[in-house]
């Protein structure tokens, strides 16, 4: 089959028309040849004899009458064995094999195979001839790091297959054919270990959507107690600039439980991502023993590379953590910045001349935020077993206001809001989740009935804050003085979190779970206090204590006796004897 | 021989139209009218229809002037007869020396790959207290100086520039006033580093086109001579001036306005001009160090905005101090541990920081007329001492010298342990021997 050729018609910023008649499909590929270089394209909108194609390169030097080659496929990404540990652009191609061959800077209209075509993997088939499968049926595995990789029959296998030969277990590339499937028609099909998916597609090879109820533990107490994530659930961070939003997803992509990260900086600093490129090949995970990188992938489009592989990037990243859910794994998305991505297809959307919406957002702003968080779920798959993919995205809302389309149309189809605030990060409160402003649809491992409790009690003493500041601490009754106290210390000792702390960084289940104990017994001790001097030196002892105590190992002798000092004053300051 | 065309079809705003084939996208053409010849650049593409935006503007143009296709993209000359030397926004020289026709090369060029990037670690000195104590410079820092009309910004900036431990300075220029851009040579005249320098500079009363490319024009330069092995550091200001011409060609070009008239595309056109800084893996560096005005010293305008989700931390600049708070150094943490810097830095500026935000609130009771308590009195002699012989832009010491001056400042005002400084580090710094 002869592929379809155009003529560039016109061109304005990364959008370039093209006079075409052959036959072309929406979102298909397109090449525009320019000597050795070829720019990839998509095709977004079709008209009489015309495509308007986004270029994901720049189209400085283009010229009306160059040639366009049409590739009958839609965008999609190589998935495989070889996957995790790697850093992608937005299109999938390897930056440090880029790097390699290119040196400093990123080459115009290069490509770059994705998976290594030729490395061997260890193949260990996991059906026999005659078995019957369809797509996204496991027919073996492959050790890939720290997990066993399922090959998978292709998803867009609908209907049975059987297995007319499976090869034995041994060295594969993943190019080598390794099974070949027959349908009801006797039509045979090669399977390799390697194939490739349409990224704006959903990979839907699975039994049933459940719903999201086991709590996704990302060792952020704030988090994991007020305001959990489940597994394959969503959440937002929305935060104006100095907020700390990229510190927390670095810090979530870092200590959250999940089996697989896929990282998609997304528009953002470039300097941000070389530090994840450069340090979690050295940070070991406490886990697994192995490095941060081993189970890891990261999808990094910054600011100044092209504006529509931006829009590409987020799309890659989510097909990518979809084909490891897949294999049974809970995989968590970060994605980081969501209104980059929104921004790329504002940009697009002025330069097709389309009707804008709010602040020039496009009209289908909404359905696209939507269908791309709705692709996070936790799902049976045909096996039985339960794969999750969770996803988190950061906002930036320009000028920090939450009222704008973006962060609005995140808010209706996430079921977690992190909202980032600016006082608290100005007083240094990290992580600066606002414990007021935040919500979660989500249940936590802690009683959802003493949770209204504290966040009622911080609500309270958020009150009280708020009324001396006009009539002083003199104007303010002991009981309530006391209160303001009580929500003080839960925010310091517990909501805070030192991020640069080895041991307090990462708070696992169990021990949230001991110390927020231990806080509760605080919050409800009545204490005698006789002065306001006297209740604001008790506190500021006790959350010196529970601080020190923050820093040390659960496993460690210390932590008791730490623990037991902080029982030791409860009891000699509480009104009632015994403590409560 | 390239074609010459002497059709101009349409004429709006700054941008002409022009019937032409064989043009690419970004060109450059040369327009001869009657007032001399000016460059302009290709924008857009339509068949054979081609718009050109104006570099000096299209007063005077008539319909039948000559508009000549050069057959390449914007260009600037590279190459070390350039120390010195003063050229305006389509590179041409504004001093009085000959016109550089060698080695050119093209401006906007590709990112550099961000595998090949590296953690940025090494501080640059400036002297300052509010900078190299409290929020450090580091190499391949793009930051701006966020600040309003009347704040002596630019002064700031020279001052930066020449104190600055840097083998070179460019600096860029965006409609700068024409007795500020006579300031900055003299400064940097005055203090003998002309001579490692390159000015770009298109002032206020020149075309405004034109300062569009100068920011291109700073980093391209910049970014060869770092790949030679030098430490560059790029002054830009006012880039609130560049948006605002960006703005102009966007509605000239009927494009849609996303926010007060601003492009849509203003974060990524901010963003592909600040992300050039880079510290290069065995070679040099670029920093970025640029100023934005915000209009109504309003942050949330959609310049200073787009501009703090780019950057890596900003200064704010009110009432002539670099305001503690507010003002961010992203890297700074790079810089200034243990193990890169003295071992009280990171103490001196948090502790030192948080009495000020102490004193701040003590200064406003006091302006609320509440009684001042012996605590109070100690603030507010702290907060005099601080502005003037740390905030006060004339203080010019070394780092050392002000972690030094800070200890003094602590000691004049308070007790030890009224600081909440470790113990520790009270036995090793305190002035006199603390108890």
């Amino acid at each position: 089959m002869s592929l379809t050729t155009g003529k560039i018609t016109g061109v304005n910023g990364n959008m370039v028309t093209v006079a075409v008649t052959g036959n072309i499909m929406q979102n298909e590929v397109a090449y525009i040849i320019k000597g050795k270089e070829r720019l990839k394209s998509e095709i977004v909108r079709i008209g009489d004899g015309v495509a308007f194609l986004q270029v994901f390169e720049s189209t400085k030097g283009l010229l009306i009458g160059d040639l366009v080659e049409f590739s009958g496929q839609l965008l999609s990404v190589q998935l495989g064995p070889g996957l995790l540990t790697q850093i992608y652009d937005g299109l999938q191609n390897p930056l440090p094999e880029i790097a390699k061959e290119y040196g400093f800077f990123l080459p115009r209209g290069v490509e770059k195979k994705p998976l290594d075509d030729e490395k061997l993997w260890e193949f260990t088939p996991a059906v026999k001839k005659g078995d019957l499968v369809t797509g996204g049926s496991v027919v073996g595995h492959v050790p890939e790091g720290i997990f066993q990789h399922a090959i998978m029959i292709p998803f867009d296998f609908s209907g049975e297959f059987v297995i007319e030969e499976i090869v034995a277990a041994g060295k594969y590339a993943i190019k080598d054919t390794i099974c070949r499937i027959k349908d009801n028609r006797d039509k045979i099909f090669e399977i390799a270990m390697t194939f490739r998916w349409p990224v704006k597609i959903p990979i839907k090879a699975y039994r049933d959507k459940i719903v999201p109820t086991e709590p996704l533990v990302t060792q952020a107490r704030i988090i994991d107690t007020f305001f959990p994530v489940a597994k394959g659930g969503t959440f937002c961070i929305p935060g104006p600039f100095g907020a700390g939003k990229t510190v927390l997803q670095h810090i979530l992509s870092r200590h959250a439980t999940a089996d697989i990260i896929v990282v998609a900086a997304c528009g953002e600093r470039a300097g941000e991502v070389v530090e994840l490129l450069r340090e979690f090949p050295v940070l070991e995970d406490p886990r697994t023993g192995k490095t941060l990188m081993d189970r890891t992938i990261i999808i990094c489009n910054t600011s100044s590379m092209p504006v529509a592989a931006r829009e590409a990037s987020v799309y890659t990243a989510v097909t990518l953590a979809e084909y490891y859910r897949q294999m049974g794994l809970d995989v968590l998305l970060l994605a980081d910045s969501t209104s980059r991505w929104a921004q790329a297809m504002r940009e697009l959307s002025g330069r097709l001349e389309e009707i804008p919406g709010e602040e020039a957002f496009p009209a289908y702003l909404e359905s696209r935020i939507a269908e791309f968080y709705e692709r996070a779920g936790l799902v049976q798959l045909y096996n039985g077993k339960t794969g999750s993919l969770t996803i988190g995205g950061t906002v930036s809302p320009a000028g920090g206001n939450f009222e704008e389309p973006v962060t609005q149309s995140t808010l209706k189809v996430v079921s977690a809001f992190l909202g980032l605030s600016r006082d608290r990060a100005n007083a240094r409160r990290f992580p600066s989740i606002h414990p007021l402003e935040s919500w979660s649809k989500y249940e936590s491992f802690i009683d959802k009935n003493i949770i209204i409790e504290a966040r009622e009690l911080l609500r309270r003493g958020n009150e009280v804050n708020q009324m001396m500041m006009v009539v002083g601490e003199e104007g303010t009754s002991m009981d309530d003085f006391e209160l303001y106290l009580k929500s003080e210390f839960l925010d310091s000792v517990y909501l805070q979190q030192n991020a640069f702390d080895p041991v307090d960084a990462a708070s696992n289940r169990e021990r949230q779970k001991h110390v927020f104990n231990v806080v509760r017994k605080i919050l409800e001790t009545d204490f005698r206090l006789e002065t306001k001097e006297e209740a604001r030196t008790i506190f500021y002892r006790l959350r010196q204590i529970f601080i020190d105590w923050n820093y040390i190992d659960m496993k460690s002798a210390e932590f008791k006796t730490q623990e037991d000092e902080i029982n030791k004053l409860i009891e000699e300051h509480s009104e009632n004897e015994k403590g409560v | 021989m390239r074609k010459v065309y002497n059709k101009i079809l349409n004429i709006v705003g700054n941008v002409i139209t022009v019937k032409a084939t064989d043009v690419s996208y970004e060109e450059l053409a040369e327009i001869t009218t009657a007032r001399g010849k000016s460059l302009a650049q290709v924008i857009k593409l339509d068949g054979d229809l081609v718009s050109l935006q104006v570099f000096a503007g299209t007063k005077g143009i008539s319909v039948n002037d000559e508009v000549r296709f050069l057959g390449h993209p914007m260009m600037v000359t590279f190459s070390d007869d350039m120390l010195g030397r003063i050229f305006d926004g389509a590179g041409n020289p504004r001093d009085k020396g000959p016109l550089l026709t060698e080695n050119m090369i093209p401006v906007a060029g590709p990112a550099v790959n961000p595998a090949k990037r590296i953690i940025p670690n090494r501080m640059i000195r400036t002297n300052i207290p509010m900078i190299d104590v409290f929020n450090s410079l580091v190499v391949s820092q793009k930051l701006p100086i966020f600040s309003i009309s009347g704040e002596p910004y630019n002064e700031l900036l020279a001052r930066v520039a020449l104190q600055a431990q840097v083998d070179m300075i460019i600096l860029g220029g965006i409609g700068l006033k024409y007795d500020e851009y006579m300031k900055f040579k003299f400064t940097l005249e005055q203090g003998g580093a002309l001579s490692r320098s390159v000015f770009f500079v298109n002032t206020a009363s020149d075309p405004i086109v034109e300062s569009l490319m100068v920011p291109d024009l700073a980093l391209a330069v910049a970014e060869r001579f770092a790949l030679k092995g030098k430490d560059v550091l790029v002054l830009l200001t006012d880039m609130t001036n560049f948006s605002d011409a960006l703005k102009e060609i966007a509605i000239t070009m009927e494009q849609v306005p996303s926010n007060r008239g601003y492009p849509g595309d203003l974060y990524s056109q901010l963003a592909a001009r600040y992300e050039k800084a880079v510290d290069f893996e065995e070679a040099g560096s670029i920093t970025v160090l640029a100023v934005t005005t915000m209009p109504g010293d309003d942050v949330t305008h959609p310049v200073p905005d787009n501009t703090g989700y780019i950057t890596e931390g900003q200064f704010y600049l009110h009432h002539g101090y670099i305001d503690p708070f507010g003002s961010l150094s992203r890297l700074k943490q790079n810089v200034n541990s243990e193990k890169r810097s003295r071992k009280d830095h990171r103490a001196i500026m948090d502790g030192m920081i948080q009495l000020y935000a102490q004193f701040i609130e003590t200064e406003e009771k006091r302006s609320m007329g509440f009684r001042m308590s012996d605590w109070d009195q100690k603030l507010l002699k702290y907060g005099g001492m601080f502005r003037s012989q740390m905030m006060d832009l004339s203080v010019n010491i070394s780092l050392e010298d002000a972690l030094d001056r800070g200890w003094k400042i602590l000691a004049e005002c308070f007790k030890p342990e009224e600081t909440r400084m470790r113990t520790e580090l009270i036995k090793e710094f305190w002035p006199n021997g603390a108890k």
